[in-house]
């Protein structure tokens, strides 16, 4: 315990000295360009706390629960179905030609014919990331799968288990190092697809308010946005390495 | 009785077919140490997953106590080669695992569990994970996960192979123990002349060549008695394992 808190403490401080490189090559950037287009650190801190109370703080919500909830619907559909494709040949057989012509199209063209069919609302944003996010931990689950090694299963057949049991203990936490690395990789996928998503035809959202915020000329404030727009994307990957520390402790150790 | 009858094994490559069994058999009586000797590949493994029912013989049958094979039984553990262990699992959860696949509940398997980890000499690195394990303490906890289902029937697939001299003669010396104290039906597969003649109740060698042979069956009275690696017996027997498993290497040549 006083290890993993000594661990944590040490990647505390890594964060923060390089949000503080970040800050500082940034505040140059200002100074030599002085173009009012980018504002200094300073001011574009300002307007977040300024705005955070105003709807800033609404706006980071919603972009949140639009990037969680579609990851972890996302999560839901596409682990078992990866878990499912890569153990079961005569289903993979039968699925696998359909998610190798769909998955190198790039899903975000669907755009406008999601929101005609979902309309401007949540619905069309959740349901487009989803759609991303799911073919990536699919295909990540589905190769993770087909790489445990038969006498892995045969060593918990033999001890008796039968066929859900093996992917209760054999299958999900074998793929579930790689399933977190994808999920760590589509977190910023997914931000993007939000950010364009939220961008046009929307009056909620990080995006929208990135958006009206530089056609009003108001680069503090779209500012305020961007760096929302970063806190949410290092939140996220914080949350993952959390469950990945839990979940996949036994990955991390060194062995004697 | 362990009774392997008219037994067919074979596989389909590159449109020939490969026979490893061809009407095979064999008897194992109750309380046996059977042993099983041979060069790398010569289908001792695979009579080890025909005999634990996760292999299905594509001729003949097999009983155990007079009840055909089916798919795994209870009753039979099977420790495979490296151990078979569950990376993700520590030491606790490995041994325990067994019992957890027959839905036992927490509160039945835990003092068992504990108990078989203090006896095995595992109580200090319950909650590491395998990858922290030396090869020694990796292969006690599979011994302690096969032991806790109770097995009528022990197959060990190479347990030994992968530990230096040392570790090795002291988990030989427990596989011992623990076969005279339970008078536990064991089938081991080893590469080792010296393991089979100190582990083995009867030692059959076998050899390459589709199907597989049996080329020699040594019976060991003496074997566990105190000092017996020391013995003029043990010695003999050794040679004599030897001399059938060169005299084989050499009819392969010459072939």
């Amino acid at each position: 315990m006083n290890l993993r808190s000594r661990i944590f403490r040490g990647k505390f401080w890594g964060y923060l000295g390089a949000a503080l490189f970040l800050v500082v090559l940034w505040q140059y950037a200002a100074w030599s360009l002085k173009n009012p287009l980018l504002p200094t650190p300073k001011a574009a801190i300002l307007a977040t706390a300024r705005l955070f109370e105003a709807d800033l703080g609404r706006h980071f919500w919603v972009s949140t629960y639009r990037v969680v909830l579609s990851t972890l619907t996302a999560l839901l559909v596409g682990l078992p179905l990866g878990l499912i494709m890569g153990f079961e040949r005569s289903i993979d057989r039968f699925l696998a030609p359909l998610v190798y012509i769909t998955y190198p199209i790039p899903k975000i063209v669907f755009l406008p014919l999601i929101l005609l069919f979902l309309g401007l609302g949540d619905a069309s944003k959740i349901f487009l990331i989803t759609f991303i996010v799911f073919f990536q931990i699919l295909v990540t689950t589905r190769d993770a799968v087909r790489r445990v090694q038969s006498e892995t299963i045969s060593s918990l057949r033999s001890l008796g288990g039968n066929r859900a049991q093996v992917y209760r203990y054999v299958l999900l936490p074998a793929s579930l190092p790689d399933v977190l690395t994808s999920l760590r990789l589509s977190m910023g996928t997914a931000i993007a697809v939000l950010f364009f998503a939220e961008s046009f035809a929307t009056t909620e959202g990080l995006g929208y308010f990135i958006m009206d915020s530089w056609s009003r000329a108001a680069p503090d404030e779209m500012f305020a946005g961007i760096i929302m727009m970063a806190l949410l994307g290092v939140g996220l990957f914080i949350v993952v390495d959390f469950f990945d520390n839990i979940l996949c402790r036994w990955q991390h150790l060194k062995g004697n | 009785m362990i009774e392997v009858s008219h037994c067919d094994l074979s596989y389909n490559q590159a449109k020939s077919q490969v026979k490893v069994y061809d009407n095979f058999n064999l008897k194992i009586e109750q309380g046996e140490s059977l042993v099983l000797i041979g060069p790398s590949g010569c289908g001792k493994s695979t009579l080890l997953y025909l005999l634990s029912g996760l292999m299905p013989p594509t001729g003949g049958e097999i009983q155990i106590w007079g009840e055909p094979v089916k798919g795994t039984r209870q009753k039979t553990a099977f420790i495979l080669q490296e151990y078979g262990l569950f990376p993700w699992l520590n030491v606790e959860q490995n041994v325990s695992l067994g019992l957890r696949v027959r839905h036992m509940t927490k509160g039945k398997y835990q003092l068992l569990v504990e108990d078989m980890i203090q006896k095995m000499g595992l109580g200090e690195v319950k909650h590491n994970f395998p990858s922290q394990l030396s090869g020694g303490q990796r292969q006690r906890v599979a011994l302690a996960r096969a032991l806790t289902l109770q097995p009528d029937l022990l197959l060990m697939d190479e347990p030994l192979s992968a530990l230096d001299a040392l570790t090795r003669e002291r988990l030989q010396t427990l596989l011992l123990e623990i076969w005279q104290e339970q008078k536990l039906t064991t089938v081991l597969v080893t590469h080792s002349i010296e393991e089979a003649v100190f582990l083995g109740s009867r030692i059959l060698v076998l050899l390459d060549g589709r199907p597989t042979q049996v080329v020699g069956e040594i019976l060991n009275p003496l074997v566990g008695q105190r000092g017996y690696r020391q013995t003029e017996e043990f010695f003999q027997k050794t040679s004599y394992v030897r001399s059938l498993l060169e005299r084989g290497g050499l009819d392969e040549s010459a072939k």
